[in-house]
């Protein structure tokens, strides 16, 4: 067995100076940054009243509760909680549908092979921005104040909130478009709106397509807890039970929830690869 | 430069477009059939949802005027007109915010930790054992897909009101989705060093430590960052249910028709968003390159 000579560290230091004299600033870079994020958790720990006998009290009554979770049963309000979650599909369908209709046009509006002045662009952007910086629920709170408590607030709440997500995303998607297709149509002498139609559109539908239904997958999940602040929905009958401790009922809820977002999951994603074909988009 | 394009003859021009016709009225059959199906759907849906097409449209008017009133102050005035007015209560809400930022903060930095710590039991090429696998698999599934507020309602009951429950309810929705996307990182890691370290006799967790982490750890910097972010946005609702930070305050203004504060509240939410949202990408420009940002 042949022995390796020992490494000539003289000679490596020499040569390699930026590995073996970095500066002391970098080398403490690291462990400051370390340091740092901690401190910082240990403050939020101790201003957000965390203490061990709270977690450990705390802990003792989530067993509790788990333990009074099991089995799971619906005593006899199923056919309601049916109801429920076939509102909650629904407003997911309806909003994300909602949604995507009026995000088209805006997502173009906001693309930078189409309107090519900054000057139009930016208000357009950063006001999507600000649609999205609010989250759903907020968006219930105030459709609730303007239709009324019920599954109508919820669908209003989901469209607007993915308003914003959508004509950002849509707008992205237009900028990945090959320009070559649309400069093809306006060679054979076609105007704006054919270059959007013939050349642009055909690349960007299937891409837009999946969003849409990845949009209404995870809407699905959004549309389960607007019920929380009254917009209809499985989440009203979900908020309602945990208020009543009626844990049997609350955990059957949240089994309804888990199979109905893995049955939406499961076709959505069948419907997407039927739409998109075998091109893999993210 | 004049070039003539050659025509096929008759009888081999109407094979082919004949075939050309039947293919492109197949395609329209199923595109109206797609589209009838879907129709029916959204007719059914409409039906689900009691949307009322008359309501919408009477108290449209209501959805503008609201925006109307949440920017005039009580005296009749814009709220613009009288910034200190509007924003009376900055101080209080300056602070609700930092304790919404930092919720998110000390959940994140939580479930960061306990998806690391569970992610290589998840990951098919580093999980000791298959039933392990299958366990934390389930387990990471449950927790990212109850939504992070219906954890905050049972922790609220169960640990009080307050931030804390906020925290630990952000902190196990973080647990699995960051779980899911580390364990993708590790699939994707090469495993050549994983076989260089185990061929000196190392232990699995030497294994880990020492040739897997190695290549994550900007991976999952990044994806916690990125779920920082998202977790301001939650927590900024916590409040709703009782679970700490600015929620509280803007679920009391909303009820009680307190209509400018309504718009303060919104409007310093929406800042804060925007600045961590920029603050994060900056950050991960700094750490990770240009390509990070995904």
């Amino acid at each position: 067995m042949s022995q390796l000579p020992p490494p000539d560290s003289e000679h490596l230091r020499a040569q390699y100076p930026e590995v073996f004299n970095r500066p002391v600033s970098a080398r403490l870079a690291m462990p400051a940054m370390i340091v740092g994020a901690f401190a910082i958790f240990v403050f939020g720990l101790v201003d957000l009243d965390f203490s061990p006998a709270r977690m450990l009290a705390g802990l003792h009554q989530l067993g509790w509760i788990t333990l009074m979770m099991v089995p799971p049963d619906p005593g006899s309000s199923l056919p309601l909680y049916m109801r429920a979650l076939g509102e909650t599909l629904s407003i997911a369908l309806l909003g994300t549908t909602l949604a995507a209709v009026f995000a088209l046009p805006v997502g173009l509006l906001a693309a930078k092979n189409i309107v090519p002045s900054n000057l139009f662009r930016f208000p357009v952007r950063r006001f999507l921005d600000t649609i999205r910086g609010v989250d759903t629920l907020i968006w219930a709170l105030v459709w609730i104040n303007v239709v009324g408590l019920g599954p109508f607030a919820g669908v209003l709440a989901i469209a607007v909130s993915d308003f914003g997500a959508f004509g950002k995303l849509f707008s992205e998607a237009i900028e990945a478009a090959d320009q070559r297709q649309v400069e093809g149509i306006r060679a054979s002498g076609g105007n704006a709106l054919h270059e959007i139609r013939f050349g642009l559109l055909p690349q960007v539908l299937p891409v837009i397509a999946g969003q849409v239904l990845y949009f209404i997958e995870s809407n699905t999940r959004s549309a389960t807890i607007i019920g929380i602040v009254g917009a209809g929905g499985i989440g009203l009958q979900l908020a309602e039970q945990i208020r009543v401790l009626e844990w049997q009922k609350v955990s059957f809820l949240i089994l309804m929830i888990l199979v109905a977002v893995a049955a939406i999951d499961w076709i959505s994603g069948k419907l997407r690869f039927a739409i998109i074909g075998r091109r893999a988009v993210a | 430069m004049a070039v003539s394009v050659p025509l096929l003859s008759g009888e081999q021009l109407a094979v082919l477009s004949d075939a050309y016709h039947k293919a492109v009225a197949r395609k329209r059959l199923h595109l109206v059939l797609a589209t009838a199906v879907f129709l029916a759907a959204l007719v059914a849906a409409a039906f689900g949802a009691e949307v009322n097409l008359r309501t919408f449209f009477t108290h449209f008017g209501n959805f503008v005027s609201y925006f109307d009133r949440i920017l005039t102050l009580e005296s009749g005035a814009r709220v613009w007109t009288d910034i200190a007015e509007w924003l009376w209560g900055w101080h209080k809400w300056l602070w609700m915010l930092g304790e919404t930022i930092l919720i998110s903060y000390v959940g994140t930095l939580f479930g960061a930790v306990l998806a690391f710590a569970l992610n290589f039991f998840a990951a098919e090429n580093t999980s000791p054992a298959r039933w392990l696998r299958f366990t934390v698999r389930r387990f990471l599934e449950f927790a990212r897909t109850v939504p992070g507020i219906v954890f905050a309602l049972i922790f609220v009951i169960a640990f009080g009101l307050g931030p804390m429950a906020g925290v630990l309810a952000i902190a196990i929705h973080s647990t699995g989705a960051l779980g899911k996307l580390f364990s993708e990182i590790v699939e994707n890691a090469d495993m050549k060093p994983v076989e260089g370290v185990r061929s000196t006799g190392a232990s699995w967790i030497s294994c880990m430590r020492f040739a897997v982490l190695p290549q994550v750890t900007a991976g999952y910097a990044s994806y916690a960052l990125l779920r920082f972010e998202i977790n301001v946005r939650e927590a900024s609702v916590m409040g709703f249910v009782g679970a700490g930070g600015i929620g509280q305050e803007l679920v009391v203004a909303v009820r009680k028709f307190y209509y400018s504060d309504v718009s303060a509240i919104l409007l310093m939410i929406i800042l804060t968003v925007f600045v961590i949202d920029m603050g994060t990408g900056w950050m991960r420009g700094r750490l990770f390159g240009k390509d990070a940002r995904a």
